[in-house]
């Protein structure tokens, strides 16, 4: 990999092409389990490390898959890794598993793994690819972490609420005082979709203002150059 | 046609392969966990055994010392389980009975009832559910903001004795538990859940404790 491409790949899964706010794939799991900082992040982590390896091996064994039956052997590769995954973490690291258990079957239904591997890992190499995972699913902590703490704060007045399931002592954040009564449509479903039309909107903006700048800086630089 | 019987032959061959392979990775990893997982599977059970009963009171081997019941209709269940009976020096000490409250808000919730020997209800705990985060979910102790006084231990130390079956409801309903406001069905669907287990357990005690190990209880169930 070029330094160029690493940065081009991580500028993408970041921001350009971020899976939650401009691909808007994965949505189901995303909306439903953003509740909270600690359950977003939780199961953006957990996408994380099965979006590496699916790519990973997909790219690997890319030259022995037909074009024409891809989509089921890419779908085999990433239910049975999933399958994996959650076994292992069950058998070997129990105390994570307890935490992200619950999340990682939700990861087979997770369309943004997929595409991931249609779009880049058939294409690329291991490497490359592997990082591409791990970058768009680094995208989709990011915004999680940043919608569950929204709905988190809106809903409740807590932030790391769950925290403790993480680590042992510690404690949530009551950001607002106790007596705040809690704003219920923040936590359910609708709260989600309303919640990330706003960070959409809020991604949107600043990408229009950095294209504006751009073109003000184009037109100042012409009668310079003239 | 040929070339494309050919080559369809050729796919369908490939993807059995992939699934022949990755079956076989499965499974591979499947045996190498199994124990593993069965042992922690264990461990959790016996975290949340411990509270609702203190590992203290009893002496016995626990998990063993169990009786099987068929689907039992008074404990909302659709499927046999177990009842466990704990035991010091031989003498009974309590029952940990499966239950479930099937009129939950957000679909059935499954409950791990303690009743002791003398008929009083030593711990329940809400094993699964699916309330309304923020909402009806109070009735899982972790997800109770009043940690001081958790809602699920109010029903510790009440038995038949005091409150008479028909008491087993919400405050709304004329029973004798409380509940927060605004998220009735969840309180009321645990608090009739926990009165039946009770009212179940007490009926049944002696046949329950005295059935042989992994058999049904003559008469009971």
């Amino acid at each position: 990999m070029e330094r160029t491409e690493i940065f081009e790949i991580a500028r993408n899964g970041l921001w350009k092409q971020n899976p939650a706010l401009t691909q808007l794939l994965g949505l189901c799991p995303t909306l439903a389990i953003s509740t909270s900082v600690v359950n977003g992040a939780s199961l953006g982590l957990a996408t994380v490390l099965v979006m590496a390896l699916a790519s990973a091996l997909t790219a690997a064994l890319r030259n022995l898959i037909p074009y024409e039956i891809r989509i089921p052997v890419f779908i085999l590769i990433i239910a049975s890794l999933v399958t994996m995954v959650d076994l292992a973490f069950n058998a070997w690291f129990h105390s994570l598993y307890l935490v992200l258990g619950i999340f990682i079957p939700l990861i087979v239904v997770n369309c943004i793994v997929l595409a991931r591997v249609e779009v880049f890992a058939a294409k690329n190499g291991v490497l490359s690819s592997a990082w591409d995972g791990i970058t768009m699913g680094a995208g989709l902590v990011v915004v999680l972490a940043l919608l569950g703490g929204l709905r988190e704060l809106l809903g409740a007045g807590t932030l790391f609420g769950g925290i403790d399931m993480v680590f042992e002592g510690a404690r949530p954040l009551h950001v607002l005082p106790e007596a705040y009564p809690g704003f219920l449509v923040a936590i359910l479903p609708p709260g989600a979709f309303l919640l990330l039309g706003f960070l959409i909107a809020g991604r949107n903006w600043l990408e229009e203002r950095a294209a504006r700048r751009a073109r003000g800086a184009a037109h100042e630089a012409r009668p310079a150059a003239a | 046609m040929n070339a494309a019987f050919a080559a369809t032959a050729r796919n369908a061959l490939i993807l059995f392969g992939f699934a022949l392979a990755f079956t076989a990775l499965m499974a591979i990893t499947w045996g190498a966990t199994r124990d593993t997982i069965r042992a922690s599977a264990e461990a959790e059970k016996m975290k949340l055994i411990d509270e609702v009963l203190p590992p203290r009171a009893y002496d016995n081997a626990l998990l063993s010392d169990w009786t099987g019941i068929g689907p039992e209709p008074a404990l909302g269940l659709d499927a046999p389980s177990r009842v466990l009976r704990a035991r010091r020096g031989g003498e009974p000490v309590a029952l940990l009975l499966e239950a479930q409250a099937n009129d939950g808000y957000g679909g059935p919730i499954r409950l791990l009832v303690a009743v002791g020997a003398d008929g009083s209800v030593l711990g329940v705990r809400v094993t699964q559910h699916r309330e309304t985060p923020g909402l009806g979910d109070y009735i899982d102790l972790h997800k109770d903001r009043n940690k001081a006084h958790p809602w699920i231990r109010r029903f510790e130390g009440r038995g038949l004795a005091q409150i008479p079956p028909e008491r087993w409801r919400v405050k709304k309903d004329g029973g004798n538990f409380d509940y927060v406001a605004g998220a009735t069905i969840s309180a009321r669907a645990v608090t009739g859940a926990v009165g039946r287990a009770l009212a179940f357990a007490s009926a049944h005690r002696d046949a329950l404790f005295s059935a042989p190990g992994g058999a049904r209880p003559a008469g009971g169930g």
